[in-house]
């Protein structure tokens, strides 16, 4: 590839865009160069806020009225798209340059069909007629490999699934084949499994057409899996820029190592034998059932989850993996008690609470604690942290004086300042947040924690520090986890037991290294097949 | 894995990671609009107050020798102790030769309190409901039908029924228009405490075993303040309109108590020779209620964004 002399599809030049006053930094992107290259996929890999997606938005001219490019330049082979007009970059867009979002779903116009709505790129842009417009319409959406193009054409996005929809969005950006495609984080909001499937397709394309991809993502397992060449950003900068292999094995750069070694590695940690602790939580055949009840209709009945038998020893550490809603988070809840199980038993101790009343129940409710994904809005951002630290101990009875002072200790055990009680959660960062959850479920004094995707939502290296937190306090107050993610890195580093959840069953359950390392179900299989970049250790750097 | 070094954050650090969350009540009277209102809504609560010591007369002294004089007219007034005095009516009389001026401005208390009172009683009483319902998901559909059991019911017709009942009077007035208002605000109440208690900061508030009504008041009743707030003003300006409307018609305040609404209604039959028994108190309801609703408008902006985007 880098053998061969051609012109790059596209180049940016020095390129700095400021951020409105009152940022937390002048620059949004500062003094950043690179090309793509024909045939040639570039990532641009970077942790939130470094200014990845910015670099997108100004490339197709999509920038908002508050950011401003001040300096550099960005050519399209050749042409400076900076200094084109709105008149120019229209007729660019789509036929020239083309843009793939995040959200699928969002993206697309739920009144109008699939059809419909690659129909209007090729009206705008083309003279071709109805008829060769449809022709030309079914094959790019048989180029996507969607099935029946006839049946799709006709579809409104709302009768696709996830990664169909992404599928259409590919086809419309790629109907007019453009020598450029942005990918902007194209398969986070997708399950791992559809997501593979996506970056196998847009390798595909592009590589039968010799189109230019930058690619922006988070997540190095992409990158390892699909990227010809890596630019890594932090703050707006760039870091570090080289082929993939070069990057990822040979970095030089100490943030892009710090980076690169916060991925979790894929191989499970060895925990050792199963030690003899007592048993904190069992479910027995734990099923929750949903019934929308209809008065005309058929009631709908959603089997969220069914028959799951479940054990956790004090000190472990049980994993359930599984992709969007195959019942991960419901099994979580109702151990909670956050919403009342339909069928099955849940032991905590010898205490059985599936069918408590809420009065008696309240007694055991500090028991279990539960600490959720979204540390922005796990917080009432009306009261201080202290107070949010303490509002549980409080309610079974500690004086306010002792509770402070437990909330004082319990922050020094997430590594926070305690002197930071009377602050507001909106003055602290996500990580940061989600360690004062993990601090207030622990003032309960938990038998057993549950961490519902509790690190999906932070940053890699964010994620590595929070981790190792839990870990660190699971060992050290001999505590039971039930640990909830679709990450399947995650997973190996943190857990002991796992339980692979598909459609509200448990399809396999045992040892982290018996499930990571013979999975016996063909869906486990699949799920591991599909994970990016499994082939690579991450963090293993050549000397 | 090579491990991060990793330091206890220090509480400088977080503060200059930060900014001050503004107060939106500081934001909210800086707003344009909640000024040009407010200005205006003080002013008439000024003269409402202070009706007495604005060169009034008694606004319910009826003199016949005085009838329907034109704004400006200078009149003899007797008073109790036969003594005579001259003063300009300035808005000129009635046809039972009272002062329209000292009407209009007394009017005002009767206006400004049924607003106030309205809003503040039909607030109250449906954010308890709206709670209740939006919280407690069994009473939910029976308080619900209820609520729209009681917002078929028109305010005038309700208020038409009620004074054959007991008698034309402010409670009368304030309850009639009251009784339709509560489900408006009880389904407001309602929709928010439904998206609150899904968040996240609810279910580890219930996690940790707070009591039901702690929970209600503490992290989900705050959410509901400020567009309660915008939503009172509504109230308020629209129950100052009925109430004008209901006195107009009869059925409202009784005719010995000035208001703008009986005012206008005892000045309709002469409105082509005399315009100015309309006109005044005309004038003044109408800019109160502008004033009002642009208030509204100004709060609805600052203190409630997403609504303001909505409308």
């Amino acid at each position: 590839m880098s053998t061969e002399v051609k012109r790059p599809v596209l180049e940016v030049r020095n390129l700095s865009v400021s951020l409105p006053k009152g940022g937390d930094r002048v620059h949004a992107v500062e003094k950043v160069n690179f090309t793509v290259n024909p045939g040639e996929i570039v990532c641009l890999v970077g942790e939130s806020g470094s200014g990845k997606s910015v670099i997108a938005f100004t490339v197709m001219g999509l920038l908002a009225k508050a950011l401003k490019p001040t300096s550099g330049e960005i050519l399209l082979e050749g042409e400076n798209i900076l200094t084109a007009g709105e008149e120019r970059l229209r007729e660019l867009r789509c036929t020239r340059m083309s843009m793939i979002f995040q959200e699928p779903m969002t993206a697309l116009n739920p009144v109008m069909t699939c059809g419909d709505q690659i129909d209007e790129v090729l009206s705008t842009h083309t003279q071709l007629d109805a008829a060769a417009r449809k022709a030309k319409i079914i094959a790019i959406l048989g180029r996507v490999k969607l099935p029946e193009p006839e049946r799709i054409y006709g579809s409104f996005p709302h009768q696709l699934s996830g990664g169909q929809r992404q599928r259409i969005m590919i086809a419309m950006a790629l109907v007019l084949d453009p020598v450029l495609l942005i990918a902007d984080e194209p398969t986070t909001a997708l399950d791992v499994t559809t997501q593979a499937e996506i970056l196998k397709l847009i390798a595909e394309l592009q590589e039968g057409q010799g189109t230019g991809v930058l690619f922006i993502t988070h997540d190095f397992g992409v990158v390892a899996e699909i990227a010809h060449r890596v630019a890594v950003l932090r703050w707006g900068q760039l870091v570090e820029m080289g082929p993939t292999e070069q990057i990822l094995s040979r970095p030089v750069q100490g943030y892009t190592k710090m980076l690169i070694s916060s991925v979790p590695s894929i191989t499970p940690v060895h925990r050792g034998v199963r030690r003899d602790g007592i048993t904190i939580l069992r479910t027995e055949k734990l099923g929750k059932i949903y019934t929308g009840n209809a008065f005309f209709q058929k009631a709908r009945v959603v089997k969220a989850a069914v028959d799951v038998d479940l054990d956790i020893r004090r000190g472990e550490t049980l994993g359930i993996v599984g992709e969007s809603g195959s019942g991960k988070s419901t099994v979580a809840r109702c151990i909670a008690r956050l919403i009342d199980p339909t069928e099955g038993k849940i032991y905590i101790g010898d205490t059985e609470i599936a069918t408590m009343s809420a009065r008696k129940l309240r007694p055991h409710r500090r028991r279990v604690q539960i600490v959720f994904q979204d540390p922005y809005r796990s917080m009432n951002p009306r009261i201080t942290v202290g107070e949010f630290i303490i509002e549980g101990p409080m309610n079974f009875g500690l004086g306010r004086q002792e509770a402070m002072a437990r909330a004082r200790k319990l922050m020094e055990t997430v590594r926070l300042d305690p002197n930071s009680l009377d602050r507001y959660p909106h003055q602290f960062s996500g990580g940061q947040r989600q360690r004062i959850c993990i601090a207030r479920a622990l003032a309960m004094e938990p038998e057993l924690l549950i961490a519902d995707e509790a690190v999906s939502a932070l940053d890699v290296s964010v994620q590595k520090q929070v981790l190792e937190l839990l870990d660190e306090i699971r060992v050290r107050l001999n505590l039971a986890v039930l640990f909830i993610t679709h990450d399947l890195r995650v997973a190996a580093q943190i857990c002991d037991y796992v339980a692979v959840m598909s459609k509200g069953h448990v399809v396999e359950y045992g040892s982290a290294e018996q499930v990571f390392g013979s999975p016996k179900a063909d869906y486990t299989k699949a799920l591991f097949a599909a994970a990016p970049g499994r082939h690579w250790e991450f963090g293993k750097f050549a000397a | 894995m090579s491990s991060i070094t990793e330091e206890v954050v220090d509480s400088a650090s977080i503060a200059a990671a930060s900014t001050k969350r503004k107060s939106l009540w500081l934001v909210a009277i800086r707003n344009p609009n909640v000024i040009f209102g407010g200005v205006i809504l003080l002013t008439m609560l000024v003269i409402a107050i202070l009706a007495p010591f604005l060169g009034t007369v008694d606004p319910t002294r009826i003199d016949p020798a005085s009838r329907n004089k034109k704004p400006g007219t200078e009149i003899t007034y007797r008073l109790d102790d036969g003594t005579t005095v001259k003063r300009v009516a300035i808005m000129g009389t009635d046809s039972l030769g009272r002062d329209v001026y000292s009407r209009v401005l007394y009017g005002a208390r009767v206006s400004l309190a049924v607003g106030v009172a309205v809003s503040i009683i039909s607030v109250a009483i449906g954010m308890v409901i709206g709670l209740v319902s939006g919280y407690v998901r069994w009473a939910d559909g029976i308080i619900m039908r209820i609520m729209d059991g009681l917002m078929a019911i028109p305010g005038i017709l309700l208020a038409i029924a009620l004074v054959s009942i007991w008698r034309a009077g402010l409670i009368t007035v304030v309850f009639a228009i009251v009784v339709p208002d509560v489900p408006r605000v009880v389904r407001l109440v309602r929709s928010i405490v439904l998206t609150v208690r899904e968040e996240p900061y609810v279910e580890g508030a219930i996690s940790v075993g707070t009591p039901t009504w702690i929970l209600m008041f503490r992290h989900i009743l705050p959410n509901t303040v400020a567009p309660l707030i915008v939503q009172g003003t509504f109230l308020a300006a629209a129950a100052i309109l009925t109430e004008a409307a209901l006195s107009f018609l009869g059925i409202g305040i009784p005719p010995e108590i000035p208001s703008w609404g009986n005012i206008m209604a005892e000045g309709r039959t002469l409105f082509r020779v005399f315009p100015h028994n309309i006109l005044y108190p005309g004038i003044f309801l109408a800019l109160t209620v502008l004033a009002i609703n642009i208030m509204g408008d100004g709060l609805r902006d600052t203190l409630d964004p997403k609504m303001s985007k909505k409308v």
